[in-house]
């Protein structure tokens, strides 16, 4: 039996096409990775990395049995809370963000202001916010709070918005129809429909979230960052390793239980 | 005419759950200090620090800002490469419906989720411990962090692909190769680049910090200027890598846009 073949005819145009991307990538990852010098590893490293094997397999635990404010189990649970309240403050902005940006409440026009104001703040980063929140709340958890709540209007906004202008539009005809005011059309009619989806992706929002937290405490604004950073550049490597581990472990751990319920949600 | 008026069913199971949902929101505002009116008491001295950073910035600093910048682009893009290119074989691992082995899809999701709960930030310092401070450290933990981010989401749309085409090919007796190339490779590598795309993104916005540990980039400057409370350099960083940033943004998603 012969084989069936089946040639593909490419046009001179788009071979052109196709060398200018191709070849125009190439070009650019060879630019990046000119530009990245090998400069080998430290002369440290290998004791660096025996050390931290030997943190893996003996972590350091009484800093886990450790109660006090300075112990891990405070860290954690402080980085918890804030990405709980972080991500609670930035919900609740995020609607009337959410309501600026949708074509079907505030028009074409103004739903355009509104989708480029939540994009500016989705490119901010969230750790030089948090460092002008430090200059306003002073360093702490309040900090990383404010932060993670404007940064994640950003995302969350444009969620929002683009679910409230896929909902069902007969609703809030029906109450507009029988003279609801604005409020009460947004209450009983736009909020309960998209709710579920609300609170799916606000769900989703703090699983990212509570990574974030973990890396806040880096700039001082609370959470298990600020121990874990001192402990990798004092080299503290039993120490790093199990906040590590007890980081990975939580973050899984929200991670199944959000998305478990997210799957119940929507 | 009377009113109608529904009656609300009583749930125990709704409230309860909206009770607990309050508790867990006021409880852990409470535990992390967070008091609204104190900060809106505070905000007088945030604006004074935004008024040394922005009015006006130091534009004469913008010219030493330029090659840092370019080097956090070149961190973004090498890392993205590496990522992407070594998250293609492990996303096929990682699909339950191509090798149809728990034995092997399993492990790797679990080794796949590790490597995703590691913040970006912790492995870049854990990297300047290796290979000292440099751009270097910076590339290897944003490998890895791409890595996590985009294996995930191709080995969830090689699960979504349609099944029919693989059936297809295997009614004609194609081998497992052979389906990969041609059922399971051109139905997502649509995605694959867009996901990749996506994962640059991320990571321009990342390089950017990292340099806060070390690993190179424009956060390296940014720190520097910090320590020494060069507020209005500060605040020419901040515009300049926030418009780059936006750029790239707006033209990557523009091309996500038209791949998917």
């Amino acid at each position: 039996m012969e084989n069936i073949v089946v040639r593909k005819t490419i046009t001179p145009g788009q071979i052109l096409y196709r060398v200018i991307n191709y070849g125009g990538l190439a070009l650019l990852i060879l630019w990046g990775m000119l530009g990245i010098p090998y400069k080998g590893i430290m002369a440290t490293a290998e004791g660096t990395i025996a050390s931290l094997l030997s943190g893996i397999v003996h972590p350091d635990m009484s800093y886990l049995s450790n109660m006090t404010i300075d112990g891990l189990p405070y860290a954690i649970l402080e980085t918890i809370a804030i990405a709980i309240s972080g991500t609670f403050v930035s919900a609740v902005i995020s609607i009337p963000f959410a309501l600026l940006a949708s074509q079907n409440i505030v028009g074409q026009r103004v739903s355009l202001v509104g989708k480029f104001i939540i994009t500016l703040i989705r490119t901010f980063p969230e750790l030089i916010l948090a460092l002008i929140f430090i200059s306003v709340v002073g360093p702490g958890a309040p900090a990383g709070i404010l932060a993670l709540g404007i940064h994640s209007i950003g995302m969350l906004g444009k969620l929002f918005s683009e679910a409230i202008e896929s909902m069902d539009m007969g609703v809030k005809e029906a109450l507009e129809s029988c003279g609801g005011s604005s409020m009460e059309v947004l209450f009983r009619a736009v909020l309960p429909q998209v709710s579920p989806e609300l609170i799916s992706y606000t769900l989703y929002r703090f699983e990212i979230n509570m990574r974030a937290a973990s890396t806040l405490g880096l700039v001082g604004a609370g959470g298990i960052g600020a121990p874990l950073i001192f402990a990798i550049r004092t080299r503290a490597w039993p120490r790093a390793m199990i906040i590590v581990m007890v980081l990975v472990l939580t973050v899984s751990i929200i991670d199944m239980i959000s998305s478990r319920i997210r799957k119940g949600l929507v | 005419m009377d009113k109608i008026v529904v009656p609300k069913p009583r749930n125990l199971r709704r409230n309860a759950v909206v009770l607990s949902v309050v508790f867990l929101i006021v409880g852990s505002a409470v535990f992390a200090g967070f008091n609204p009116i104190e900060i809106i008491e505070n905000f007088s001295k945030g604006k004074r620090l935004l008024g040394r950073m922005f009015l006006p910035p130091d534009w004469s600093y913008s010219a030493k800002v330029i090659s840092p910048l370019l080097e956090t682009i070149r961190m973004a893009i090498v890392g993205t490469f590496w990522g992407a290119l070594t998250a293609l074989p492990v996303a096929v691992l990682a699909a339950g419906n191509f090798l149809k082995n728990p034995w092997i899809s399993k492990p790797v999701r679990l080794i796949l989720n590790v490597f995703r709960t590691i913040p970006a930030m912790v492995l870049a310092s854990l990297f300047v411990a290796v290979y000292g401070i440099g751009p270097f450290s910076g590339v290897v933990a944003l490998s890895i962090f791409t890595f996590g981010l985009i294996s995930k989401l191709t080995y969830e749309s090689i699960e979504a692909i349609d099944f029919g085409q693989v059936e297809a090919l295997m009614s004609l007796g194609a081998d497992k190769p052979n389906i990969l190339r041609y059922a399971i490779m051109p139905q997502i590598l649509p995605q694959f680049m867009s996901y990749t795309l996506y994962g640059f993104e991320v990571n321009v916005r990342a390089a950017a910090v990292l340099g806060y540990v070390g690993a190179g980039g424009i956060g390296q400057t940014f720190e520097h200027n910090l320590a020494w409370r060069n507020f209005d350099r500060v605040g020419v960083i901040i515009v300049i890598s926030f418009v780059v940033v936006l750029i790239i943004d707006f033209v990557s998603s523009h091309i996500r846009k038209r791949l998917v």
